[in-house]
C-alpha cells in the first residue's frame, strides 16, 4: 500500500519479471541482444539513482526483487509474466516454473502467470492444462515475436492461437496478456500491428484482452481497436517511465487512453527490472496533466489513479482490497464520455 | 557541392517510414565515405530488433539515393548491429527483393506489400501533418468548424508551413485535393466526419511524436551520443 497526502493506494503491479538473462543462460547472440535492448530501455527511460549496471540487470537475486517489490517499493502484490525464449536462454527467460517456485515462497505477493504459444499444437495444449493445474493460472503472458525454430513470430488470429484461447476460455484462464514485438513474421506487415487482437476480442468475449505497453509504438491502433471493443486492455508497462523523462508526452498518452477507453481498463505495470514501482508509483500519485493539456485532456482524479494503480488489475484477478481503498467502478472519468467511437478514419 | 555533401543530401532525402523523418535528422547515418565515384554509408539503429521490415526499407532506399548520384557508381550501404544486418545487408547489395531475402519467412509475400506497408505509414503521417495543419489554422483564428470547408490554397495562405507539409505527404501518397483536410482519398471531410478524422489525427501524432523521441533516445543510449539540442 502507498500512502500520500493522507490517500491509501492499493498497489497491484501487473507486469513483473524474475528473469535470468546472464551470458551463462544465453544460447546465443539474440539472447545477449534481447537483455541488451532491455538494459537500454531500463537505462533511458530509469531516473539516474535507480539505474543498475548491464551485470546487476542480467541476473539478480531474489531478495532483490522482493525488496525492491515489496519492501522499499509500494507493491501490495504483483503478477508474474512468464516469458520462455528457449530458442535464445538455455533455461527460459522466466518460466512458469521458475516464477510459480519464487511465488510460493512469498505467499500472498504474486499472481503467477503462465503462456502458451500456438505452435506447441497438441501437446502445447496439454502442457498448458498441466500449467492450470499446477498453478492455477488466472491469466497467461503470449509473445508474438517470438522465435520457434524455423518460425519467427505468430499472429493471435492463427488457427492454433483460436485452439488455445479456446482451451483457456474452458479452464476459467480470463486473462490474456498480449505482448507485441517485432516479429521476423510475416515480414511484410506492420510487426507491431495489433489487428490480430481485435479479431481474437471479437471471437472471445468472455476473454479479456490485456495488451501490455498500450500497444506501443502503435498507441493509435491500439487505441482504435480498444474503444470498439470492451474486452480489450491496455498496460501501461514502458508507457508509465516517460513521466520521468518526458511527463508532457506521458501526458498525452494518458490522455488519450482516457478518451479512447475508460479508466476501469488502464493497467499498472513496472515491468520489474526494466524499471522499478517505487518511483513509478510515487512520480505518478504526484502526476498531474499539464495546465496547458488539460483543455484537451482534462484531469487525472485520485479515483482515477487508484483504479491505475491496482483496483482495475484486482477486479479482472479476483483480488480482494480493503474496502477503504476502493473506488466505485466507473467513477472518475474524465473527459468526453467514450464508447462512441468517432468515424473511422481510414 | 562536394562529393560528401552531395552524399549527405541525398540521405537527407531517405526517411523512417515510421517516424516520418530524415534518417540523418535522427542520427541514424553513422559514417558516410566517399571517393572516386565509390560511396559507402553505414547505418545504425535505436534497437538490436527494430523491425526488419522498416530497416530494409531505410537501407534500400538509402542505397537507391546514392545510386542516383551523378558520378557514382559504386554503392554500398550497411547496416550495423542488427539482428538481420547480415541478411538484409546481402539482399539489399544484390538488388534482391525482401521476399526473396528472407524466403521461407514471408508467406509467399512480395514486395508489392511491403509497398503497402510503407503507404500505410504514408497515410498516417498525412493524418498527423493534417492534426498540425488544423492546430495552425485554429491557432491563427480560423473557425474549428469551418476547417472542413477551407480550400488548400486558403489554409496555405493563413499557415504556409504547416500547409507546405501537408502538400510533402500527399506528393509522396500520389494524393492531389484542393481541400485544407481531406481523408485518405482526397475527398472533403462533411461536418459529421470531421471531428472523429481531427480526434484520431491527434492520436496518430502524439504516437508518431512520441515514437520518435523514444527512439532518438534509445539511439543515444545505445551509442553512448550526446543529447540532441
Amino acid at each position: 500500500m502507498y500512502t500520500k497526502d493522507g490517500v491509501s493506494y492499493f498497489i497491484l503491479d501487473g507486469h513483473t519479471h524474475f528473469w535470468d538473462g546472464s551470458p551463462a543462460n544465453q544460447i546465443n547472440r539474440y539472447g545477449e541482444g534481447f537483455i541488451k535492448c532491455f538494459y537500454d530501455y531500463h537505462s533511458n527511460l530509469s531516473p539516474e539513482e535507480y539505474r543498475w549496471t548491464l551485470e546487476e540487470f542480467e541476473r539478480y537475486p531474489e531478495e532483490r526483487m522482493i525488496h525492491d517489490l515489496f519492501e522499499a517499493g509500494p507493491d501490495d502484490m504483483a503478477i508474474l509474466q512468464s516469458t520462455y525464449l528457449t530458442d535464445w536462454y538455455v533455461n527460459g527467460f522466466n518460466t512458469t516454473a521458475q516464477n510459480g517456485a519464487m511465488a510460493e515462497r512469498h505467499p500472498g505477493r504474486f499472481i503467477v502467470n503462465g503462456r502458451f504459444d500456438p505452435r506447441d499444437g497438441e501437446n502445447g495444449l496439454a502442457e498448458l492444462e498441466r500449467l492450470h493445474e499446477r498453478w492455477q493460472l488466472k491469466g497467461v503472458k503470449v509473445y508474438t515475436a517470438e522465435w520457434k525454430g524455423a518460425s519467427k513470430g505468430w499472429k493471435l488470429s492463427d488457427p492454433w492461437a483460436y485452439r488455445y484461447l479456446e482451451k483457456c476460455q474452458e479452464l476459467g484462464i480470463r486473462n490474456i496478456h498480449v505482448h507485441k514485438g517485432p516479429t521476423v513474421y510475416p515480414m511484410n506487415r506492420d510487426a507491431f500491428d495489433v489487428a490480430d487482437v481485435d479479431d481474437a476480442a471479437t471471437m472471445f468475449p468472455e476473454l479479456r484482452f490485456i495488451v501490455e505497453h498500450v500497444g506501443l509504438p502503435r498507441l493509435e491502433d491500439f487505441c482504435w481497436i480498444a474503444t470498439q471493443e470492451p474486452n480489450v486492455y491496455g498496460g501501461l508497462a514502458v508507457a508509465l517511465p516517460f513521466i520521468h523523462s518526458r511527463p508532457r508526452y506521458f501526458a498525452q498518452i494518458i490522455g488519450e487512453l482516457l478518451y479512447w477507453l475508460d479508466s476501469d481498463r488502464i493497467l499498472f505495470g513496472s515491468d520489474y527490472a526494466i524499471w522499478q514501482p517505487k518511483w513509478l508509483v510515487e512520480k505518478f500519485v504526484d502526476f498531474q496533466i499539464p495546465d496547458d493539456l488539460q483543455g484537451e485532456y482534462g484531469v487525472l482524479t485520485t479515483e482515477v489513479k487508484r483504479k491505475i494503480l491496482g483496483l482495475n488489475a484486482a477486479a479482472l484477478y479476483d483480488v480482494k482490497v480493503p474496502g477503504e481503498l476502493t473506488v466505485p467502478r466507473g467513477a472518475g472519468d474524465s473527459g468526453p464520455a467514450v464508447g462512441a467511437a468517432p468515424a473511422a478514419p481510414a | 557541392m562536394s562529393p560528401e555533401e552531395a552524399a549527405w543530401a541525398a540521405l537527407a532525402q531517405v526517411r523512417d517510414p515510421e517516424l516520418d523523418r530524415p534518417i540523418t535528422e535522427l542520427g541514424f547515418v553513422a559514417r558516410l565515405v566517399t571517393g572516386a565515384g565509390a560511396v559507402r554509408a553505414e547505418l545504425r539503429l535505436p534497437t538490436y530488433f527494430c523491425a526488419p521490415n522498416f530497416a530494409w526499407l531505410m537501407v534500400a532506399d538509402a542505397r537507391d539515393a546514392l545510386a542516383a548520384l551523378p558520378g557514382v557508381t559504386s554503392v554500398e550501404v550497411v547496416l550495423l548491429e542488427h539482428f538481420v544486418a547480415a541478411e538484409i545487408n546481402r539482399g539489399v547489395a544484390a538488388v534482391s527483393d525482401f521476399a526473396a531475402t528472407f524466403t521461407g519467412d514471408t508467406e509467399g509475400g512480395l514486395d508489392p506489400s511491403l509497398a503497402e506497408l510503407r503507404s500505410t505509414f504514408e497515410r498516417k503521417a498525412h493524418l498527423a501533418a493534417q492534426d498540425r495543419l488544423a492546430r495552425a489554422l485554429i491557432a491563427a483564428g480560423a473557425e474549428p468548424a469551418g476547417l472542413g470547408a477551407l480550400s488548400f490554397a486558403a489554409a496555405a495562405g493563413i499557415a504556409p508551413e504547416a500547409a507546405e507539409a501537408v502538400a510533402r505527404r500527399r506528393a509522396r501518397l500520389g494524393l492531389t485535393s484542393d481541400h485544407a483536410l481531406c481523408d485518405d482519398e482526397g475527398a472533403a471531410l462533411p461536418a459529421d466526419r470531421l471531428p472523429g478524422w481531427l480526434r484520431f489525427a491527434r492520436t496518430v501524432r502524439v504516437s508518431i511524436d512520441g515514437n520518435a523521441g523514444f527512439c532518438q533516445g534509445l539511439l543515444r543510449t545505445r551509442y553512448g551520443l550526446a543529447p540532441s539540442v
